[in-house]
């Protein structure tokens, strides 16, 4: 936390935690996509549900899928702009298990088909927590370069990974494993001090075993 | 940042004589690793946000659930045709707080101080100060620097969030963070700027979070008008030489006691205090059927 985390963000009210959070939640899922989304599912749950209209949690959604940012005068009116930009979208309630109150379900659907399901929450003043990645638990923020990699379970991923980063002289910050079951799908999170070259990102899911790559690059200052 | 505690900052003050927002820019530079110039950029573009959110009020605008608007429009009306018992500075802070908070209702651009809900308290004060009274842009940037470590700390040792801490937690800190911010102004020093954040937070210790219907409307907007009121009246005081018996830091302890002991209903589930009225229930059941259609 810095001290632009206590005076800002600037943003369109009314709430940093329905209102702005829920625009990074929008954001982040397209830049996990990596593409443009055609179709979007989203799903309320807790006080995202129950206070969701009268925030413009539901229009902050959809104006974070458009690619708008927490500030964008236009987030009101963001189901209009939906429609002219053909970007189809759903709204509905869920009741997940153990989630923070302020969380949302999006199940999203590229341009060229390829599909992403992320449920994050908004944990106030407008910051954000990635919770599921295509039903894995993970656990990232955002804040810092986020490359995410989907591989089998078997030995040598983790390796191939961190020495392409070394290669490039990228610092780990932090490295987080999952994985459904022995032998199974696998997710690693890694967040970096550095940004991350766009070919070492195409090299990685390139690779056997590796199933998809996302990366989240954050703005400069 | 690296400080944990008022009283810190104080010391850095006094060992490197530095003024109270000079320590924070310090940090700031230290810890995020990038130049002063990036940094106070970034501080007035926050303060140009504040200026253009305060001119871009519109009186006829009303908030989705139709709960709030037009509020600061009237207290602007009654303030230029009548004697106020307020006084035209304050009677001006109040209208400035309502119309920002009504403005962030209406899903207008505003800036989190340091949340939404309290966005009201902060340019309350510092608006009409730069409009009628000549404060240079300069020196309310050196003030947002004072507003932003006391949030800071307050954040570290306590919260800024009433779904944790109540209402307290929000306009309260908004208010400590302004009344630091005035004291900087009016030229006040580090000691003096301590004292006004423990009288500014000590006045709203044990403020609920109860809004009606959860939406940051009622009874938020007006809200930030104590909050921006208390917030000159601690200004005033600790520039008068007045004391806290308590010290600030303290004072942010008691406020994360009082707020672990906030019965769920008073943090921002609107379910306890206005939020739970008879009113305020017809008011739910009336948005919901409206939702419905």
């Amino acid at each position: 936390m810095n001290i632009y985390d206590i005076l800002g963000p600037i943003m369109v009210g009314p709430s940093s935690s329905h209102t702005a959070g829920a625009v990074k939640i929008g954001l982040i899922a397209v830049k996990l996509l990596g593409i443009e989304p055609k179709k979007a599912e989203i799903y309320l749950h807790g006080s995202f549900a129950a206070t969701g209209e009268g925030h413009g949690t539901n229009k902050a959604i959809v104006a974070g899928l458009l690619g708008m940012q927490p500030d964008d005068m236009l987030i009101p009116k963001s189901f209009e702009i939906a429609e002219k930009k053909k970007l189809q979208f759903k709204i509905g309630q869920i009741n997940l298990k153990d989630a923070h109150p302020n969380t949302v379900l999006l199940k999203l659907t590229g341009e060229d088909d390829r599909q992403l399901e992320i449920q994050a929450s908004s944990l106030g003043g407008g910051r954000i927590m990635v919770n599921k990645l295509d039903g894995i638990d993970v656990n990232f923020t955002g804040e810092s370069h986020t490359l995410i990699v989907h591989n089998i379970d078997q030995p040598g991923h983790v390796a191939e990974v961190t020495s392409t980063l070394s290669h490039k002289s990228v610092n780990i910050a932090t490295m987080q494993l999952y994985r459904d079951k022995r032998g199974g799908y696998a997710v690693m999170v890694i967040e970096t001090d550095q940004e991350i070259p766009k070919e070492s990102v195409a090299w990685l899911s390139h690779l056997e075993g590796i199933i998809k790559v996302s990366y989240l690059n954050i703005e400069g200052e | 940042m690296s400080y944990h505690s008022i009283q810190e900052i104080l010391q850095n003050c006094k060992d490197k004589s530095l003024l109270f927002w000079e320590t924070i820019l310090e940090d700031d530079i230290n810890s995020r690793n990038i130049s002063r110039e990036s940094s106070m950029n970034k501080m007035q573009s926050l303060w140009d946000a504040m200026l253009l959110a305060g001119s871009t009020y519109d009186k006829k605008a009303h908030s989705a659930s139709g709960l709030v608007g037009g509020d600061g429009g009237l207290m602007e009306e009654y303030y230029m045709t009548n004697d106020s018992l307020c006084g035209n500075f304050i009677s001006k802070a109040i209208a400035q707080a309502l119309q920002m908070g009504e403005s962030n209702a209406c899903m207008k651009r505003i800036v989190a101080a340091p949340t939404a809900g309290a966005c009201g308290v902060l340019p309350a004060v510092l608006l009409p100060l730069f409009r009628e009274k000549g404060i240079l842009s300069s020196k309310i940037i050196e003030a947002l620097y004072v507003a932003a470590g006391i949030g800071q700390i307050i954040a570290q040792r306590a919260y800024i969030a009433g779904a944790l801490g109540g209402c307290q937690a929000e306009i309260g800190s908004a208010s400590a963070m302004a009344a630091g911010a005035l004291v900087h102004i009016k030229g006040g020093d580090s000691d003096q700027i301590a004292n006004s954040v423990a009288m500014a937070l000590k006045n709203l210790l044990g403020l609920v979070c109860d809004p009606v219907a959860g939406l940051v409307e009622v009874p938020c907007v007006k809200r930030n008008v104590i909050g921006a009121v208390n917030a000159l009246a601690a200004a005033d005081m600790a520039l008068a030489g007045i004391r806290s018996k308590i010290p600030a830091d303290q004072v942010i302890d008691a406020m994360k006691e009082v707020g672990d002991s906030m019965d769920a209903s008073l943090r921002e589930t609107g379910k306890g205090g206005v939020a739970g009225t008879p009113k305020a229930q017809e008011i739910v059941s009336k948005l919901l059927n409206k939702s419905d259609h």
